[in-house]
């Protein structure tokens, strides 16, 4: 459905994006995450026709951004960086003021209207100046004036900047509830954020894609190892021989459950009640084997569970390290 | 479904109104306006216009800049710019719409001295109604140019102040054109004369209503807008 193309962009001689490319599929959500500066708003400026691309292009179906600017700007629902609004005219004012200058007519504005103060919650504040509405309700005009023509493509750019942790919760729940009907592209340099909403991310480090994928190819693919947390009964466990019943596994620590210790436990020297963090390559499920190691020795598991590396570790290898390097 | 510019107008006045910018410059100008038309009325006995049409042009160097100064420039450091630029509108709407706002205030104020008219035709006898049209026809054409001027410059910077400054010069340079005349080189001194806005205005406040006149008040006029709409769109490529 959108389409870029080899975009470049530079700010006099500062390079602010750099060649890059990729598409984005109907009904996707898609997560442009990256540090401050990498080039996020940029692109998102370029394809809601703010700013002209010094190479490249933008395709929306068959429209362009260089011939069909109008069209495409008919298409998208974009809530710029900062959420600019006019703070001195009432919530009411503004989206009449919007829907006017989007050419929509009174009847199809007066559905819109409902529709939208419904899906963002302004019910109670559509009589009020918005100078006099909190942050998250400013946010929440913001985003109500982004899809007040019902665009098929939503971009937000930082949504949920400067927010506290209940509005930003209330803000992503609208966001997901949003991205169940349209195509949505969301900017943010919180992990947690794109984690929580987005389908597929894309990360951008200094004008460059870094990174391409849905949450778990990311992690994957970063990672060729899988790590394992056990937590184990087991009385009378050697490591050595664990190793050498399954040699693909690396045992990487042992030690004592503090929280689950018997009495009897302190005075032996190898305890009952062990964690144990082992690791195995990622390409062969070692799961099944580790687990019908212990019920052969009918020791108990009582839990297991892989650790990812956090997405966390990933941006920060995929931004920092790399960008040293 | 309405005018696109229509609405940008309707917004942009309601906006002078909302804040005390429209009250302000409004009242200030009827109070100096009125004083220009007073004095000679009760000092000298003389009941006449022509004052209030030489010193109009004077008061509207700082009362036009004041209300442009922040037409553009407000919507650049509120960012509200990207909302209307990423809206499907041209930049020559959203600089026309600014443009007619501010006319359309300026036009009030001429308007409320149509009541110094109402006193002249009460007091006096031999009124050359054709000259006090074309005098009001002149601050009209005045009043557009020096607003397309304040537009150009809130267009060239996201301060108001400076946009005030700048926009106060490039009229004064026009205001001022004719009096630097006997300081020019010969060749020189045409050119100016006819940039300078007081031989055009002068000519038309004499009844005069040449179309040489009037296309050097609307060339100035799609000049400095469309410079606006060019300084704009120029942030694209930028």
């Amino acid at each position: 459905m959108i389409r870029i193309d080899n975009l470049t962009k530079y700010y006099g001689s500062v390079r602010a994006v750099n060649r890059i490319s990729f598409q984005v599929g109907e009904g996707e959500i898609l997560g442009f995450l990256g540090p401050n500066g990498a080039g996020k708003s940029t692109t998102l400026k370029i394809l809601t026709c703010f700013l002209t691309p010094t190479e490249g292009n933008i395709f929306i179906d068959q429209y362009n951004i260089y011939e069909n600017s109008t069209k495409i700007r008919e298409l998208i629902g974009y809530l710029p960086e900062n959420n600019p609004l006019y703070l001195d005219m009432t919530v009411y004012d503004y989206l009449r003021f919007i829907g006017e200058l989007r050419g929509l007519s009174q009847t199809v504005f007066n559905r819109n209207l409902r529709n939208v103060i419904d899906k963002c919650g302004l019910t109670g504040v559509v009589s009020k100046p918005i100078h006099t509405l909190s942050k998250g309700y400013r946010q929440r005009v913001g985003i109500a004036q982004a899809i007040l023509h019902d665009p098929k493509i939503l971009i937000l750019d930082e949504p949920t900047a400067g927010l506290d942790p209940n509005q930003i919760m209330e803000i992503r729940d609208l966001i997901k509830e949003l991205g169940k009907e349209k195509t949505l592209i969301l900017s943010s340099h919180i992990l947690q954020e794109v984690q929580a909403v987005c389908n597929r991310i894309i990360i951008i480090n200094k004008g460059d894609i870094v990174a391409d994928g849905t949450i778990d190819e990311l992690q994957s693919a970063l990672q060729g190892k899988t790590r394992l947390n056990l937590e184990v009964i087991a009385e009378g466990f050697e490591p050595e021989e664990l190793k050498s019943s399954i040699p693909k596994l690396d045992i990487l620590s042992i030690s004592a459950n503090p929280y689950l210790k018997k009495r009897d436990d302190i005075e032996k020297e190898q305890p009952d009640n062990l964690y144990l963090v082992v690791e195995y390559n990622s390409e062969e499920d070692l799961r099944e084997v580790i687990f019908n190691y212990f019920k052969n020795h009918n020791w108990t598991i009582l839990e297991m569970h892989r650790e990812f590396m956090s997405l966390e570790d990933l941006f920060r290898t995929l931004t920092i390290e790399r960008g040293v390097a | 479904m309405k005018n696109k510019t229509a609405i940008l107008i309707a917004h942009e006045l309601k906006n002078y109104f909302h804040s005390a910018t429209a009250y302000v410059v409004l009242v200030v100008f009827l109070l100096i306006t009125g004083w220009f038309f007073a004095s000679p009325l009760f000092l000298v006995g003389q009941a006449e216009l022509r004052s209030l049409f030489s010193t109009i042009p004077w008061i509207f160097l700082l009362f036009i800049p004041a209300i442009t100064m922040g037409s553009i420039t407000k919507e650049k450091t509120s960012g509200t710019l990207e909302t209307l630029a990423t809206l499907p509108l041209k930049e020559s709407q959203i600089v026309m719409g600014k443009y007619w706002a501010a006319v359309l205030l300026t036009l009030t104020g001429i308007i409320f001295t149509l009541v110094h008219l109402v006193t002249i035709v009460l007091l006096g006898s031999n009124i050359d109604y054709g000259a006090i049209f074309c005098g009001y026809l002149g601050l009209v054409m005045i009043g557009a140019v020096y607003s397309a001027i304040g537009i150009f410059t809130s267009s060239l910077t996201s301060n108001q102040i400076v946009a005030f400054i700048v926009s106060f010069l490039f009229i004064f340079f026009f205001v001022i054109a004719e009096f630097i005349l006997i300081f020019l080189p010969g060749p020189l001194v045409e050119v100016f004369q006819y940039l300078s806005i007081g031989y055009h205005f002068s000519n038309i406040s004499r009844g005069v209503i040449d179309t040489r006149n009037v296309i050097y008040f609307l060339s100035l006029i799609i000049l400095f807008l469309r410079l606006a709409v060019v300084t704009l769109e120029s942030r694209k490529w930028k």
